[in-house]
């Protein structure tokens, strides 16, 4: 029999990594008699150790069992709950996560801090003079030497109520024999008159002669689970000499100690004070039960059922195309494809919700990293979260992480003040950031919240200024000037921090989020905080799209960055040299893209007044699509370019329609960035500032 | 063939003691705490427990003496997957009428030859 190990490792990291975050939220909470979070960070310790040890990782294993001796201490009171000792764990966390990656990367090396933490480890649980053998593995058979080989006799009285416990003195005489040569003779002298029997006792007793070269301990080992409940005799043949015997069962049962009421009592059972932690008790309430899949397998459930509504749509406009013939069945068809939509469609949002995950896998990480960088700057921070439970796709989940500790850290590194400069602005010496998250309609809001001194608009300015980014004689709105930090290439921070000063500036934040077909914006208000706020849609498999046609092709514009569509008149176009155009709208100047020119599709797209324009915003530059036609609404399932065909500038996917025709989508932050001709741009903002400087 | 219920709060673990004898030919049924396993072990009958000790909700000692109050369970063999080779864990179990143990980390093999001592 073999069974490959490798195949479970992903699941035991994956579920690892998951009991480090438990470990570490845990921890940052944790306070004396706290027994309820003691037992989950020892449990998610001893989870690791155990799977660590059957699949290999050996490494793994010996570190946290230090860490889980510290903790078994701690939960049965021998060693104190301390904020140092907390510190301590927290850092054999970052060890053990570090392991793990080390050995799943096949690195058989340990981290160089790894053994100081393990002796602190050590000494923090040693010092009560506790048993200091590791127990990794069970090696407590007692050596028994001298007694080797030969006949031995073996007395087996089990007692009435071994059946009990659901052994079954069968297996133990089967498991004698495998030692050797047996003759067994049953005695069942004890066994009483039929009335007096009870079914369910046993009443015999066996005397067994064995031929084996073993030692005493191997007999032992077969009555190992029973011993403490049957009178069990072993005697050499020839040697037999009470003496002897008795010096083995004194070696015995040092080992396996007959039952003492007065040894020291259980400690596991928390009874008395378990009624403290009622949410701890909720938390491990919520526990599901479920199955744990490939994400390729769901990856290709979502393409399929795309696929189907893809069908399904078609399907539609035949059906339509068939209604003149005014025939019954026609009819009836008509009937079961609107029954086979509405199918379709909830059998998508089904499957949609699969993908979906709760965002606390991400706000899971923030007490960490509130608490290690407030510690850090020393200040005094408090982390409020809501809406953990809420849903977003596992995609999106996996990269909105990073842009969330950008914003979180840029909080508590320039929004939160030191606690004396609080008070003497009549704050509380505490710092409040507030990470929420909730769904609203197809879109998911993420905001980052704190209560410090907001967005410094004069040193914004200067800033932008300095950097050329706003003409020095422009005059902006709070608004504008609180947009300018997710411009590229600003930054505020006078000296590099250790924090916030990593290169990437708010401006990769924003593209990471724009990427995800999202939206952010800030709101700050001096000497009471700043406030993001994320827009990101639910799923990146399905988009609310605008349809619009270039010369004979439908196109998809996503309507998330679409600002407005208008027919323009002849007063808001305005001719620049070089058959250039400017789109003046709503008091603003806006540079004009022409698709059907800009794809090659025609020589020299004209827009004549009475055009249509798609107005669209990307990155907080706004532009004017110029199209042929506006089609229909609708939700288009995105279908990778790359995947099928290859990267086309200036589009992000493709679409199948009902019709079964294909329609590109428009990559909309692309298209500004590529087709807007500088000088056009220039111009615009030029116009922009000289017109707010007139109003 | 057996039908056996496996209880471990890890799922690495338990699909690795569930696949190991799912390839011997046993029935496996999986539950991840004491309280779940309760719940399915009174909606069917089992030839063997395996239960981890140390679980949120219900640990194994529990989950083994309720189970012992059960008229099904009566004579059932339970065995602790237990990493702690203590005396004192091993009296735990014993007083809640758990039939034996086997002591983490084990491989595949030791798991079968184990079990062998309590099924067929």
């Amino acid at each position: 029999m073999s069974v490959d190990l490798a195949q479970f490792i992903p699941v035991f990291l994956e579920e690892s990594y998951e009991g480090l975050q438990v470990m570490e939220t845990a921890l940052l909470t944790l306070t004396p008699g706290d027994d309820e979070t003691i037992d989950e960070v020892f449990r998610a310790a001893h989870s690791i150790k155990g799977g660590a040890g059957t699949f290999g990782f050996t490494a793994v294993a010996e570190f946290t069992h230090e860490a889980e001796t510290l903790l078994d201490a701690m939960r049965n009171g021998s060693v104190e709950v301390t904020p140092e000792r907390n510190q301590l764990l927290l850092k054999s966390a970052d060890i053990i996560r570090d392991l793990l990656e080390r050995a799943a990367a096949g690195d058989q090396s340990t981290p160089p801090e790894a053994d100081a933490l393990a002796e602190q480890l050590h000494l923090a649980h040693a010092s009560p003079a506790q048993s200091p053998a590791p127990a990794v593995n069970d090696t407590d058979v007692p050596a028994a030497e001298d007694s080797t080989g030969g006949i031995w006799t073996i007395r087996l009285e089990p007692g009435p109520d071994l059946l009990m416990t659901g052994n079954d003195p069968l297996f133990l005489l089967q498991a004698l024999a495998e030692l050797g040569p047996v003759s067994t003779q049953a005695d069942a002298a004890s066994l009483p008159d039929w009335s007096a029997l009870d079914p369910e006792a046993l009443y015999l007793n066996w005397t067994i002669e064995l031929h084996s070269d073993c030692d005493e301990a191997a007999i032992r080992e077969v009555f190992e689970w029973v011993e403490d409940d049957v009178v069990l005799t072993i005697e050499r043949q020839g040697t037999a000499s009470a003496a002897g015997d008795n010096s083995d069962e004194a070696a015995t049962s040092e080992a396996i100690p007959a039952p003492d009421p007065e040894s020291k009592p259980a400690t596991t059972d928390t009874g008395p004070a378990q009624p403290e932690g009622p949410q701890n008790r909720a938390r491990s309430a919520v526990r599901e039960s479920s199955i744990r899949v490939d994400t390729g397998k769901v990856d290709s459930l979502v393409d399929r059922v795309g696929e189907l509504v893809i069908t399904q749509a078609m399907l539609l406009e035949v059906s339509q195309a068939l209604a003149e013939l005014e025939h019954p069945a026609v009819e009836a068809l008509q009937e079961g494809l609107l029954q086979l939509e509405r199918n379709t469609r909830e059998l998508q949002e089904d499957v949609m919700r699969i993908r979906m995950l709760p965002i606390s896998s991400v706000f899971n990480r923030f007490p960490r990293l509130v608490h290690d960088v407030s510690q850090q700057l020393g200040k005094q921070v408090e982390l409020h979260l809501e809406g953990a439970h809420t849903e977003l796709d596992k995609t999106v989940l996996e990269k909105i992480g990073d842009p969330l500790v950008h914003l979180v850290r840029n909080g508590l590194d320039h929004g939160l003040e030191p606690p004396e400069e609080r008070e003497a602005a009549g704050k509380s010496a505490s710092g409040n950031i507030w990470l929420s998250a909730c769904q609203q309609g197809g879109n998911i809001l993420i905001e980052i919240r704190d209560d410090g001194r907001g967005l410094n608009r004069e040193r914004i300015l200067a800033k932008a200024m300095e950097r050329g980014l706003v003409e020095p004689a422009a005059q902006l709105t709070d608004q504008a000037i609180d947009e300018l930090i997710f411009m590229p290439g600003f930054s505020t921070a006078e000296q590099v921090s250790d924090l916030s000063g990593r290169g990437v500036g708010m401006d990769v934040v924003r593209r990471n989020i724009e990427s995800l077909g999202g939206h952010i914006d800030v709101l700050s208000s001096p000497g009471t905080g700043s406030c993001f706020t994320i827009r990101l849609p639910l799923t990146l498999a399905i988009m609310d799209g605008q349809l619009v046609r270039l010369n004979q092709d439908p196109y998809v514009i996503p309507l998330i960055s679409i600002v407005e569509t208008l027919q323009t008149t002849p007063e808001m176009l305005v001719s620049l040299a070089g058959n250039r155009c400017l789109l003046h709208f709503r008091d603003e100047y806006l540079p004009l893209i022409k698709l059907a020119s800009s794809f090659g599709l025609t020589s020299e797209q004209v827009l004549e007044p009475g055009g249509i324009v798609v107005v669209v915003e990307s990155g907080g530059q706004k532009a004017g699509l110029v199209v042929d036609e506006l089609m229909g609404q609708q939700q288009t399932v995105i279908k990778s370019l790359e995947k099928n065909y290859r990267r086309v500038p200036g589009l992000s996917g493709a679409t199948i329609l009902g019709d079964g025709s294909v329609a590109l989508i428009l990559d909309i932050a692309g298209l500004i960035n590529r087709n807007v001709d500088p000088d056009a741009a220039l111009i615009a903002r030029q116009r922009n500032e000289q017109h707010e400087v007139q109003a | 063939m057996a039908h056996i219920l496996v209880v471990d709060d890890s799922a690495s673990l338990r699909s690795m003691v569930a696949f190991t004898l799912k390839k011997e030919g046993h029935q496996v049924t999986e539950a991840s705490n004491g309280q779940e396993a309760l719940n399915k072990a009174a909606s069917g009958s089992f030839n063997l427990v395996l239960t981890d000790v140390n679980m949120p909700q219900m640990d194994g000692v529990t989950l083994c003496s309720e189970l012992r109050k059960k008229p099904a369970f009566k004579f059932t063999p339970i065995l602790m997957l237990t990493t702690e080779s203590s005396p004192e864990m091993k009296q735990r179990g014993k007083a809640a009428g758990a039939t034996g143990w086997l002591v983490k980390p084990f491989n595949p093999d030791t798991l079968l030859s184990t079990i062998k001592r309590v099924i067929r």
